[in-house]
């Protein structure tokens, strides 16, 4: 009976008055409305696009800032804290990223737990590049900071880049040069490390070029020897081998001199070396040759760190890598890259493009060149990996494979073709951007205007014809766009070139100065693959960690490069091309 | 009124040429897949004269042009009866050099097509496709086909210019260059003009005007005053029929057919 009572309308006095003001107010005013619903305007729909357009946008930027960040850090040389702990203990070493963490309360001291509770169990810890691996067995070290009782940066701590064992912290004790040892003096120092190193690169030069050289003639000799006895038979090939012996024992001669040569400038190197003392005294003596870059970290300048991070930069773009890929350069790598991405394109465009204009220009549209459409698009959503199992069964074994047979039987059976190579990788990353280039040649050739098919063909001029002079230049730049996609596609990949190819490490890029010059049949490096061997397949992942943040880099940056390139070039072709209609 | 419309024999008045037809149409019947475009359609296009092809819009006037030359081969589901002859050489036989009858017939169409290329280029390219690359034959060409096109004063100094820096009139006067570059029998003409503004459309009809005699010219137009300003004879078609077939002259001041009477006088169309 509540509910009717209140339905009905007070009878009269102050509070009845009241309640019919407040129902007036509430009653929806018969009010003329000048605009339209928001709804209908589209408005929500409008924030949810834009919205999710912003959201796309904080990711992408997010996503490269970071790469950006630390990828343009990791260079600039940090200083090296010597730090004291509660314990007694004194450690050295770079400061590399701090996290909060929970300790293990009943293993700390009576201060630590108390100061650690007050902080509801946690505590914060910093992690510290204490290197010296072959000292300690690792390379960092956490400090928690109720642990920490002094921090100080020692003006005679020396950042050492060696090229065995990574980095070494520590002081400078004493040095050799040539034979007598000595007090450290920098610019003794400075100068013969240098020297040292100019006789690393002279070793390292002798070995490559000549001794290198002198190895693939031996090789060459004793695959004549094979291919004339498989060819001619044991007896009719006597000739042939015993000249062909001769012939290595020779080289080998030469081997020996150049052997010897190596030999003698490693014993000059053994007369200069460099007593190193870790922050807890223990000291190692290595020759100086083996010191990459040395610097004192906490004394440097501005102009110094500047210095330092420029020549770690150029390190890092010109040279091979060192110590299971976490130091040193990524050349071969970006020499990989670039390599495949453009063999792909010269495997991919001619292919690519022929197939649409066949399918777009001369086949009867029908049921047949629908499917065979629907085919080609879906061969874009098959997994990567698929494409590398195929490459890897078929360009790799079965083409390899016959190949071999044919053309190289005295390798066997070591694989010369047959095995995963940087043609066969480039083939397998062509197969996987095809449609791409199908699809955009495609539509490319759609946009075309008939007017200008048919004025074409109105000159008397055949399909062909029409289809060369008028219709491809035309869809030139829609073509390369296409190839742009596939590009960038091929290059980002990496998961199918495992399997057909790339390695962590090369030992000879695929073009050398050794007939025939290009060597399809080499395996090689990729950024893309580095990064994922660096950060992830490496014994000592926190010392890949920047590494992978700065390949990150050098690869987009690379990608970028490349893009750029094909667009410049696009805009120039449509520039020229550009339709005249008014 | 009924759907069904009936429609007598064609009426037949043309002002002959003393050099004979150049093209005859005889009972030709044309099919997009199922539907109909052309019904039946008888006409002898006169030597050296320009034929103007006028009704309204989808009566079949363009797609009759463009079989004069074959240009509707590209489209699918396309079916034809009856013959058209070149001199008494059926177009439409099997095993015809079509790239030889498009050479004998130089098209202009609605819109200026120049390719993106130079303006040079543009002149050359029936005779390139056709294999001729002596320099000094092309040159002459060049300059022939823009005198006769009424393009050379303005062109002779940008010859490698992109042809598509040139203006819409240009343009158009640059196609019937190239039209006439190959050296044809026959112009066809595409509404040539429905793109441009009076000035540029003046000019092309005094230079179909001066093109009358050196080659035949058939001429689609939307604009009936265009008609009765450029062509000897007029072809009025209505529904992919051909109404009525005669000397402008009298399809503007006495057609023997209402139907036609009505649309030159502007009561439908």
């Amino acid at each position: 009976m509540t509910s009717l009572n209140e339905q009905q309308p007070p009878a009269s006095g102050a509070a009845g008055v009241a309640a019919v003001a407040a129902r007036a107010a509430v009653k929806p005013r018969n009010r003329r409305r000048y605009s339209a619903d928001l709804s209908a305007l589209g408005e929500p729909a409008l924030w949810g696009f834009g919205g999710a357009l912003a959201l796309g946008i904080i990711l992408i930027a997010g996503f490269l800032m970071i790469v950006l960040y630390n990828g343009a850090t990791t260079f600039w040389p940090k200083p090296i804290d010597r730090v004291e702990l509660t314990d007694g203990s004194v450690i050295a070493g770079v400061e590399r990223r701090g996290a909060i963490f929970r300790p293990d309360l009943p293993r700390l001291t009576e201060d630590q737990r108390a100061e650690v509770t007050e902080n509801d169990g946690f505590a914060y810890r910093t992690l510290y590049q204490t290197a010296n691996f072959d000292l300690y067995g690792d390379d960092f070290q956490w400090v928690a900071d109720y642990e920490t009782a002094n921090v100080t940066q020692p003006a005679d701590f020396y950042y050492f880049e060696r090229q065995v064992w990574g980095v070494f912290v520590g002081r400078i004790a004493s040095m050799t040069i040539d034979g007598q040892e000595m007090d450290y003096n920098p610019a003794v120092m400075h100068r013969e490390q240098r020297a040292a190193r100019a006789r690393f690169q002279e070793i390292r030069n002798l070995e490559r070029r000549e001794i290198g050289a002198l190895n693939y003639q031996i090789e060459r000799e004793r695959l004549n020897q094979r291919r004339a006895v498989l060819r001619m038979g044991e007896e009719a090939a006597a000739a042939t081998v015993t000249a062909s012996q001769m012939r290595i024992a020779e080289l080998q001669a030469e081997f020996q001199d150049l052997q010897q040569r190596v030999n003698e400038i490693r014993a000059i190197d053994r007369r200069y070396t460099v007593t190193l003392e870790e922050v807890g005294g223990r000291q190692i003596t290595p020759e100086m040759s083996q010191i990459v870059r040395y610097f004192p970290a906490n004394t440097l300048n501005i102009a110094d760190k500047l210095g330092i991070y420029i020549s770690r930069w150029w390190e890092f773009v010109s040279t091979e890598p060192r110590e299971a890929n976490t130091q040193g350069g990524v050349l071969p790598a970006i020499f990989g890259t670039v390599a495949m991405t453009l063999l792909m394109v010269i495997f991919v465009a001619p292919f690519g493009v022929i197939t649409a204009l066949y399918l777009r220009e001369y086949a009867k549209q029908g049921r047949i060149t629908s499917i065979v459409r629907i085919s080609v698009n879906n061969l874009a959503g098959v997994p990567s990996i698929v494409y590398g199992v195929f490459g890897l069964g078929f360009f790799a074994y079965t083409m390899g494979g016959t190949i071999d047979q044919l053309f190289y039987p005295e390798n066997l059976p070591n694989p010369t073709f047959g095995k995963g190579g940087i043609l066969w990788a480039s083939l397998t990353l062509a197969l996987l951007t095809v449609p791409v280039v199908i699809v955009a040649t495609e539509e490319a050739l759609a946009a075309v205007p008939r007017s200008m098919r048919e004025g074409s063909l109105a000159c008397g001029a055949s399909k062909w014809q029409t289809i060369r002079y008028v219709v491809l230049p035309k869809a030139l730049p829609g073509i390369m766009t296409g190839m742009i996609l596939a590009m960038a596609r091929g290059a980002g990949e990496v998961a199918p070139l495992m399997l057909v190819g790339v390695v962590k490490l090369a030992p000879a890029l695929p073009i050398d100065a050794f007939y025939p010059f290009i060597h399809l049949d080499r395996s090689f490096m990729h950024l893309g693959f580095h990064i994922f061997d660096v950060g992830f397949q490496s014994r000592n992942s926190e010392a890949g960690k920047p590494m992978v943040f700065v390949t990150t880099l050098l690869l987009l940056a690379l990608i970028v490069t490349m893009n750029a390139t094909a667009i410049i070039i696009r805009n120039r072709l449509k520039r020229k091309y550009a339709t005249g209609q008014f | 009124m009924s759907d069904i419309i009936e429609f007598e024999p064609t009426a037949y008045h043309v002002k002959n040429s003393p050099e004979g037809p150049a093209l005859d149409i005889s009972d030709f019947n044309l099919w997009y897949g199922e539907s109909q475009a052309l019904f039946d359609c008888n006409l002898e296009i006169q030597k050296g004269q320009v034929t103007a092809l006028i009704g309204p819009s989808g009566c079949g006037k363009s797609t009759l042009l463009r079989c004069l030359n074959r240009m509707n081969d590209l489209v699918d589901g396309l079916r034809i009866r009856g013959r058209i002859t070149v001199d008494g050489f059926d177009i439409y036989a099997k095993g015809v050099d079509v790239i030889a009858l498009r050479k004998r017939m130089g098209m202009v169409f609605q819109k200026p097509n120049p390719f993106a290329m130079s303006i040079y280029d543009n002149i050359t390219y029936p005779l390139r496709v056709d294999g001729v690359t002596k320099k000094s034959i092309l040159d002459e060409t060049v300059e022939h086909a823009l005198k006769q096109a009424a393009l050379w004063n303005e062109a002779k100094d940008r010859l490698n210019d992109s042809a598509l820096g040139l203006s819409g009139g240009q343009q158009q006067r640059l196609c019937i260059a190239r039209a006439v570059a190959s050296d044809p029998e026959v112009l066809l003409m595409d509404e040539p003009c429905s793109a441009l503004d009076p000035i540029a459309t003046a000019r092309i009809e005094e230079l179909i005007e001066e093109l009358k005699g050196t080659y035949t010219i058939v001429m689609v137009t939307h604009s009936m005053a265009q008609a009765a300003r450029v062509s000897d004879n007029t072809a009025f078609m209505y529904l992919g029929r051909l109404i009525e077939y005669g000397d402008t002259d009298t399809i503007f001041t006495n057609p023997q057919k209402s139907r036609t009477n009505d649309y030159v006088t502007g009561r439908f169309g």
